[in-house]
């Protein structure tokens, strides 16, 4: 056995081991510490996998962000009174579930065991796209997510206004037009100040950079924009900045940009280059870098808007 | 045994707990924990169909891995507005169930 398959082994059993953490922790709190580990954690698998794009938006969105939602929403249950959990479930509804759920592991177990061999694949594919209309990208991830699947990738940010919508109409009709509650409540707490100050214009570098390299590179714009969207939070953590309110022009704008900017470049392609989300090869990495700086933008302001969550009441007259 | 094959079963694994812990953990945002865990098992195992799918002179094939970056991020979305539900949810019952039957019972201070 050699140092990089114990390593393996041992990825595994740490990832397994904090899985049950993340179930079996008695607080809340514990568990979304957990969480954050475990995707932290996943990152390592994902680059074991040769899937370093993979990685960095695990890293990123699944441990980073999805942590950050679930601890400010625990947070605000806990300030909701009389708020009781229900009551344990009784032992034998547990062993049920626990057996119920060991079988569906070892049919998926089972499952991955057996795969097909030779393994089927799109590769080729992707790497004619990213040789041919994607031209100029050296990151075949890019060039699969802004080439030959485009309209998914469209749709995905189509998918983000849309949560950000339900997610403001959760609101009370009387917060409607207001800006969500902080993301403290407590007055601005001096380290924090600090460490917002300090982290944030390196963290805009590094999302840009992200954004910039992930032509060619692992990278690109899901990774740079959740890096970007991670300072912005940071800095509303610190209350430096405040949430926005929901009926803000500007940042309506910045939602729908991605998305729209995608699309009319889609549209554009018709008439250009014969066929929908066909991009003109001289022109295909311009465009290309186009859509996603603005993808960027959108990505920023979204996800932070979904987890400063619904406008709460409103605060001038 | 292959890192591939070892990550797949990691991920078959983590469906099982996801699995577990949303069918008992009583407490929403626990069931919510517990289904982000069964999402990211799912990926895992998508993953190393990535991995197997080498061809072409790359070591992956991109299109499963294209996928699994936009499936992140659109769980993420789906996480956000199921947190706002349930928080508005118990802000307006005073509970913390998702049980249907809540409102009906006679411990149900805010029984309307």
């Amino acid at each position: 056995m050699t140092l990089l398959s114990i390593l393996d082994v041992e990825l595994a059993l740490l990832i397994v081991g904090v899985a049950i953490w993340t179930i079996a922790a008695r607080d809340l709190f514990g568990a979304v510490v957990g969480y954050v580990a475990y995707g932290l954690l996943l990152a390592f698998v994902w680059i074991r996998l040769y899937a370093p794009d993979v990685a960095l938006t695990e890293a990123a969105v699944g441990g980073g962000v999805t942590g950050v939602l679930l601890i400010t929403a625990g947070k605000r249950l806990g300030a909701l009174k009389n708020a009781v959990p229900d009551a344990q479930p009784r032992l034998a509804f547990k062993l049920l579930t626990a057996a119920l759920a060991a079988l569906v592991a070892c049919a998926i177990g089972a499952a991955v065991l057996m795969l097909p061999d030779p393994p089927p694949s799109l590769a080729p594919d992707a790497a004619a796209a990213a040789n041919g209309a994607g031209a100029g990208l050296g990151n075949p991830i890019t060039a699969v997510l802004m080439s030959y699947r485009s309209f998914d990738t469209m749709l995905e940010k189509v998918v983000l206004i849309l949560a950000v919508i339900g997610v403001w109409s959760v609101g009370t009709d009387k917060a409607w037009g207001g800006a969500p509650a902080p993301f403290r409540k407590a007055k601005s707490y001096p380290p924090m100040v600090f460490f917002a100050q300090f982290l944030a214009p390196v963290g805009v570098l590094i999302g840009i950079h992200l954004f910039w390299a992930g032509a060619n590179a692992p990278g690109g714009a899901f990774q740079g924009g959740a890096l970007l969207a991670a300072m912005w939070m940071v800095t509303m953590m610190a209350r430096l900045v405040e949430p926005p309110p929901v009926d803000a022009q500007w940042l309506r704008l910045s939602l729908v940009a991605g998305p729209a900017v995608f699309l009319i470049a889609g549209l554009a392609g018709e008439i250009v280059a014969g066929s929908f989300f066909a991009y003109p090869p001289s022109l295909a990495k311009p465009i290309i870098l186009l859509i996603e700086a603005f993808m960027v933008l959108s990505i920023a302001a979204a996800l932070p808007m979904l987890v400063a969550g619904p406008p709460s009441e409103r605060t001038d007259p | 045994m292959t890192p591939s094959v070892l990550a797949g079963l990691v991920g078959a694994a983590l469906v099982g707990l996801g699995l577990y812990g949303l069918i008992l953990h009583p407490h929403p945002l626990r069931k919510l924990l517990a289904f982000n865990l069964i999402g990211s098992g799912v990926f895992l195992v998508f993953g190393i169909v990535a991995r197997r799918g080498a061809a072409a002179g790359l070591r992956f094939d991109p299109v499963p891995q294209a996928m699994v970056i936009t499936g992140i991020v659109v769980a993420f979305a789906a996480s956000a507005l199921a947190v706002a539900l349930i928080l508005r949810l118990s802000a307006e019952t005073s509970r913390l169930t998702l049980d249907p039957e809540a409102w009906t019972k006679p411990d149900g201070k805010d029984a309307t």
